[in-house]
């Protein structure tokens, strides 16, 4: 019977240690999986529901104040958001991570960003999309999988239309 | 009587004096202190720049951090809320112990379990080693304190007697 116990408490613990380091090694999640279901609060007020928005292409953007890497591609996002506008097909959403609300409603101002954005209370939304870093973007088609995944940022406007135009389709 | 108008206008005054001089001191008082600040920092850990506490860490995310650290401080939060604060935005992460609740707990239980473990072993171990010692040593001493054994095996016996019949032949 202690054996049992001593074995049975072994296995355990090696199981915990496993499943710890197996979800450390995973790396971001995969162009192909469903996207993971977050809801995001806009700075604004307004709520955003992942799986309320199937039917649409869904552009997530993982950005902070403090990353001077997300500068340069701010105002293209913003400029594709407002080609994509008209259409209705594309929603843009910025996950602010790790940041301090002022710092990040001026970086908004500053590069005239009008889409949804807010706050990654928790980082659970930077948990469930298991990032390693900012910015990345995730481009998820109409059925709700992950079409895309930009590590680092955009290069141009076009860029971001070249992954968006043919999930359109 | 002038005198003593004058005398007491000369205490108000140096009175009205120390007010204003003293007043802004109150006030830069309240400022918390980069001590402060920092006893609190060095408990939270940015998720940005990992196993760095906040108070060491020098990247722009955390010089924020700090930032609402003092914020709070100056208006009145204690350490705990502060603390609250930090989780609900930031997540259980920033905190250098995790909170005491839920899987959490196998963080804590798990190497007072495995010492536990390592120490039940060890008490067995030894106690069987002595055990071991303590039989080895009984039947040595046994061993030692009883008779030469009586020979039981045939061909023994037969040399025996074949011995003792040779030695009295001789005689």
């Amino acid at each position: 019977m202690k054996k049992i116990l001593l074995w049975g408490g072994l296995l355990l613990l090696l199981a915990v240690l496993a499943f710890g380091l197996f979800r450390s090694q995973q790396g971001q999640v995969n162009v192909g999986e469903l996207a993971p279901e977050f809801t995001l609060e806009s700075f604004s007020g307004e709520t955003y529901r992942l799986p309320d928005l199937r039917g649409k292409v869904v552009v997530v953007n993982f950005w902070a104040s403090w990353c001077e890497s997300c500068k340069p591609e701010a105002r293209d996002l913003e400029a594709a958001y407002q080609y994509y506008l008209p259409t209705g097909e594309v929603l843009f959403l910025g996950v602010d991570y790790v940041d301090t609300e002022p710092e990040a409603l001026a970086y908004l101002e500053e590069f005239q960003v009008t889409y949804p954005n807010g706050p990654d209370l928790r980082t659970e939304i930077s948990q469930a999309f298991r990032i390693r870093g900012v910015p990345e973007t995730f481009v998820i088609d109409k059925s709700g999988r992950i079409a895309h995944l930009q590590i680092g940022p955009f290069s141009s406007f076009e860029e971001i239309l070249g992954i968006i135009d043919p999930l359109l389709d | 009587m002038k005198g003593k108008y004058r005398y007491l206008l000369g205490i108000l005054s140096l009175i009205l004096l120390l007010v204003v001089l003293t007043v802004p001191a109150l006030a830069q008082g309240s400022d918390p202190t980069d001590d402060e600040v920092n006893a609190i920092a060095r408990q939270l850990y940015c998720p940005v720049c990992e196993n760095i506490p906040l108070d060491t860490c020098g990247t722009a995310a955390c010089e924020q951090w700090r930032g609402i650290i003092r914020e709070k401080l100056a208006e009145g939060w204690t350490e705990d809320q502060i603390k609250t604060y930090f989780v609900e935005q930031y997540g259980d992460r920033v905190l250098a112990e995790p909170p005491r609740r839920g899987f959490n707990w196998l963080a804590y239980v798990v190497p007072m379990l495995a010492l536990a473990a390592g120490v039940a072993l060890l008490v067995i171990g030894f106690r069987k080693w002595r055990e071991q010692a303590r039989v080895q040593e009984t039947t040595r001493r046994s061993g030692e304190d009883r008779p030469a054994a009586e020979p039981t095996d045939e061909y023994l016996k037969k040399v025996e007697e074949e011995l003792k019949a040779r030695s009295e032949g001789q005689k």
